[in-house]
């Protein structure tokens, strides 16, 4: 087999489990990718070849001595740097975290062992995944494969990345607010938020636990369902994982129809706002998936408008209590211990050394809509927005089985570009949120370049809470036409690097 | 009036009466007896070493998460319906927002505006002088939170945090289920409010341990009291209120309450104010000190936990807890008040010497009621009261009363040999028979020797014979006395007695 960084998950897995090439060699070739165009693109925080080398031995002696193996086994993936993984450095993109090796495996790190998934590394992250750009990393910024000088989104901007670069065939994300979808949507690769509670949060560092969600990214509808399949399903450890069976998405993705199928067209998301070639593609898109039978009609969310709003009083209060526990007392960077610091100081100086400009302004923010007083103008009315919106969401798919709308308003934005502006920057995930604050699952996939800039355009699906299979059938058969259309990925148009 | 070192000016108890009326409130802090802790499986055993008793969870380390220890949640509920509670059907847990290093999240995980249970009561009965009064103590919530880790300040002169070098850590505690149990605010109890606050919490205890959901051990720190008091003239508006912690036993309840209130009074009686402030206790003086101030009231930024889900425990669940509560300390007062035929003032004896439980296991084993009190309430409770410790941490069971008890029946032993064995078991000497073989305690029941001593005494005091011949039967106490003496008291006074009057041939 060949050109091993650019083939498909599930192609892999199968050569590998069909002796047709090692795990070893699928890891080094990923390695040696690694090496060579990480310089450029960012993508990884840490790499541990000599771990993935071991996990990829090891698969090859499973596949020697015939043990059943699952659907990925011994394919390469870069893990997010915000889950927690034993004995690995874990930093949610923090210097406040340097240095830190957690002693204990996140639940879907467990899982990802389980499945015989080769991690490589941590990938990077905007800082406590608190960005739309991957700039605000203390390590610097991820660069977007299509073109080294934009972001590739974020805050997981460093595992869309090495899917686009083809450092990786898989990789995990967690959205909060889009921090999966968005990246997918501007590196022309496809991801998955899934229902809030599906896939355990145990061994996630915490942004705002309410909204938080793991999920998987890679750059085919069917890749990305066996690795949701890998990581989904209930955990003890999470109490607010769902006690269900998991919607069988592999089975989705391999019908991938949609006749028959009622796809509602948020009128909400679009329009005013949005970048030409954005609306153009999303447009097409639409007509695609009517001529493969589905039947699209135009819904109203009218409380999504304060969606954004109601996101960032919720999002900043939560992180400012989830973040308080980094004060340099039991694990990370400790500052201003000389012995004339008393404990308060020391924290203090810890938080101001270890906290990145973005971190302060939202726990500010956040510590600031819980404070006596405020609290019912703030956390109080955010939480009431939350429950309209989920009503819309409710009422909409009373009406149609699926939502769908261009993942993000634009295509990749220049790095710098709006690191200054906070309100530019939160504006990118107006179309991604909404289906955080109800807890649903929601994909992205590509549908083409922008006419105006040459960068992929994402097409956001939203399925009811537990339906995350629908993701798929809708994605898959999208995915499908389009590459019957074009002849390959849109993947393969990315410029050689 | 006294002044303390610290400043504190303090007038007598009565005076402070005579010009104002206490409010008080008590929050007390439970920690339950459950296996594992809170959010967690780490175990709750005291006294480990240091840290050994952690994990992810309860170190609050980055990316861990808390599951609800079942256990706890059904323990609260119990605890509330034995309060007389409601229990919500749906309550949330909230975030207690504070940096602390004691704390590894630096939020606790409390409740906030939805505790668990709520509006209940507690009857408490104080003895006066017009006998036993009956006091409701109304219960405003109870609620579930965790305890927080232990810290030690090394280096200073105190042991305190000022002045340390440096402060050592121990997260074992960290995550121990608590609970917390506020009354509200308890009025009318005029003078007999520091008696009102010991009844209060001693109630509180029992009940606990009727329950089984604690140790309750305040010196251990299982069971904590902060007591809230305020005083305000009669007829006036209430007044502010100060909150004294670290009220650790049973007696200092009821010390903190009094000294309060002399410490108020002197405050008001001068003029000036009471100020809003969290002060601590000392056992060695019986006096609190000032310590944060909460005028500035601190904001915790309460919020619901967004890591854990609703509590909502089904009407069933609690219909089956409520049916399973055992027999209430009161209830069970008032029937073994019936069931042993005593008076409110040998009940209450009872009870505050800590005799009941044991007196009532004695009784359930065979042994005669008046016996069984006899012994708890007469030579142990004397024994424990002389070593300082509760009358149940002593060594003896209701088996070796039931023991000694037939041996005293069988005439095997007198209650002056009774009481030689106990201190034998006291003394870790052994069984009952072990320390009867070898102190050789046996009654001396041979005749023959008996008979020689009674001569011997007689012959020692002859006119004691005389007057015994002359009809004066009681001066035979002396004789049996000085047998008595001479069998080292080994022998069944009641039986000498008979063999004098048969030797001298008198008749009753």
């Amino acid at each position: 087999m060949s050109d091993l960084i650019r083939q498909n998950a599930s192609v892999l897995a199968n050569a590998i489990a069909t002796k047709e090439v090692s795990a070893v060699e699928v890891t080094q070739a990923h390695l040696d990718r690694i090496t060579a165009v990480d310089d450029k693109v960012h993508a990884f925080l840490h790499v541990n070849a000599q771990s993935a080398l071991d996990q990829a031995k090891a698969v090859d002696a499973k596949v020697a001595s015939g043990v059943p193996l699952g659907p990925l086994a011994g394919v390469p993936l870069g893990l997010k740097d915000v889950l927690a993984m034993k004995g690995e450095p874990t930093t949610a993109g923090s210097r406040i975290l340097e240095g830190w090796r957690p002693p204990y495996d996140s639940t879907v790190v467990q899982r990802l062992r389980a499945a015989d998934i080769v991690i490589l590394g941590k990938t990077n992250m905007d800082e406590f995944a608190m960005g739309s750009s991957t700039e605000h990393s203390a390590y610097g910024a991820t660069h977007n494969p299509w073109d080294l000088d934009r972001i590739p989104g974020g805050s997981g901007g460093g595992s869309a990345a090495a899917l686009a670069a083809f450092e990786a065939p898989l990789a995990i994300g967690t959205d909060t607010g889009g921090s999966i979808r968005q990246p997918a949507s501007v590196t022309g690769t496809v991801g998955v938020k899934p229902t809030y509670g599906g896939v355990s949060r145990y061994g996630q560092i915490a942004l705002a636990s309410s909204l938080d969600q793991p999920g998987p990214c890679a750059r085919t509808v069917l890749d990305t369902a066996l690795l949701h399949a890998a990581i989904a399903g209930y955990d003890p450890m999470d109490s607010t994982s769902i006690n269900a069976a998991v919607p069988d998405v592999i089975a989705a993705a391999q019908r991938a129809d949609v006749r028959g199928m009622k796809i509602g067209v948020v009128k909400e998301l679009g329009g005013d706002g949005y970048q030409a070639g954005v609306s153009q593609r999303y447009a097409e898109a639409l007509e695609i998936l009517q001529g493969l039978g589905a039947e699209v009609i135009e819904v109203s969310c009218p409380s999504f408008e304060y969606a954004l709003g109601a996101y960032y009083l919720i999002l900043p209060s939560e992180a400012s209590s989830n973040l308080a526990r980094f004060d340099g007392m039991r694990y990370g960077l400790r500052v201003g211990d000389d012995g004339n610091n008393g404990v308060e100081q020391v924290m203090s100086m810890t938080r101001e050394a270890g906290f990145g400009p973005e971190v302060k302004r939202r726990i500010m923010l956040g510590t600031y809509a819980l404070s006596s007083g405020y609290y019912d103008a703030y956390y109080g009315q955010a939480q009431k927005v939350r429950t309209l919106i989920t009503r819309d969401f409710n009422a909409a798919f009373e009406q149609v089985d699926v939502l769908v709308s261009p993942t993000a308003p634009t295509t990749a934005f220049k790095l710098g570009e709006k690191l200054d502006d906070p309100i530019a920057m939160y504006l990118n995930d107006v179309a991604t949120i909404p289906v955080n604050l109800a807890g649903i699952g929601a994909m992205s996939l590509p549908i083409g370049l922008a006419p105006e800039d040459g960068l992929p355009v994402g097409f956001q699906i939203m399925a009811p809470a537990m339906a995350d299979d629908r993701l798929y059938l809708a994605g898959g058969a999208l995915e499908a036409a389009l590459t019957d259309k074009w002849g390959h990925l849109l993947i393969e148009e990315a410029p050689e690097l | 009036m006294t002044t303390t070192s610290h400043g504190d000016v303090y007038i007598p108890f009565e005076e402070a009466m005579s010009r104002y009326e206490p409010i008080i409130g008590i929050e007390t802090h439970v920690e339950l007896g459950t296996n594992s802790k809170m959010w967690c499986g780490c175990s709750t055993d005291f006294g480990s070493d240091a840290n050994t008793q952690v994990c992810p969870v309860c170190l609050g380390l980055p990316g861990s998460m808390p599951v609800v220890n079942r256990v706890a949640v059904e323990s609260t509920i119990r605890i509330g319906l034995a309060l007389n509670c409601n229990i919500a059907q749906w309550c949330r847990f909230a975030r207690k927002n504070y940096f602390y290093p004691d704390m590894p999240k630096d939020y606790q995980i409390s409740q906030y505006d939805e505790p668990l249970c709520y509006d209940g009561y507690l009857d408490v009965t104080v003895d006066t002088p017009d006998g036993p009064q009956v006091f409701r103590v109304e219960i405003e919530r109870v609620h579930m939170e965790e305890d927080t880790g232990k810290l030690t300040h090394t280096g200073g002169a105190t042991g305190r945090i000022h002045g340390a070098e440096y402060s050592l850590v121990d997260y074992n505690r960290a995550g121990i289920p608590l609970i917390e149990i506020v009354t509200k605010t308890v009025i009318g109890t005029g003078s007999l409010a520091p008696e009102v606050a010991k009844a209060y919490v001693k109630e509180l205890r029992d009940v606990m341990r009727a329950l089984g959901v604690s140790d309750v051990r305040m010196e251990e720190g299982s069971m904590r009291c902060d007591v809230n008091l305020s005083l305000n003239k009669p007829g006036d508006g209430w007044g502010t209120r100060s909150e004294t912690k670290n009220v650790n036993s049973l007696r200092s309840v009821e010390r903190a309450v009094r000294s309060e209130i002399e410490r108020q009074a002197s405050v008001l009686d001068n003029g000036g104010r009471v100020i809003q402030e969290t002060r601590h206790f000392h056992e060695d003086t019986g006096r609190s000190t000032s310590g944060r101030s909460k005028e500035q009231a601190e904001d915790y930024r309460y919020f619901p936990e967004p890591d854990l889900v609703p509590v909502a425990p089904s009407l069933d669940w609690v219909e089956e807890l409520r049916a399973g509560l055992p027999e209430m300390p009161s209830v069970k007062r008032a029937r073994l008040k019936e069931e042993w035929n005593i008076n409110d003032f040998e009940l209450a004896s009872l009870a505050n010497s800590g005799a009941l439980d044991l007196v009532e296991a004695t009784i359930a084993i065979g042994v005669d009621s008046v016996a069984a009190r006899k012994w708890w309430t007469g030579e142990l409770l004397r024994v424990a009261n002389e070593q300082g410790v509760e009358l149940e941490a002593l060594r003896v069971a209701p088996q070796d009363i039931q023991q000694v008890e037939a041996l005293i029946t069988s005439g095997a032993l007198n209650d002056k040999l009774a009481r030689q064995v106990f201190e034998g078991i006291l003394a870790s000497e052994g069984t009952v028979e072990e320390i009867i073989a070898t102190r050789g305690l046996a009654v001396v029941s041979d005749d023959g020797a008996l008979l020689a001593a009674i001569d011997e005494a007689l012959a020692a005091a002859p006119d004691v014979a005389e007057k015994i011949l002359s009809g004066k039967i009681q001066a035979a106490g002396a004789v049996v006395g000085a047998v008595m003496k001479a069998t080292k008291g080994q022998a069944d006074a009641a039986k000498v007695r008979a063999l004098l009057l048969e030797r001298l041939g008198v008749s009753e």
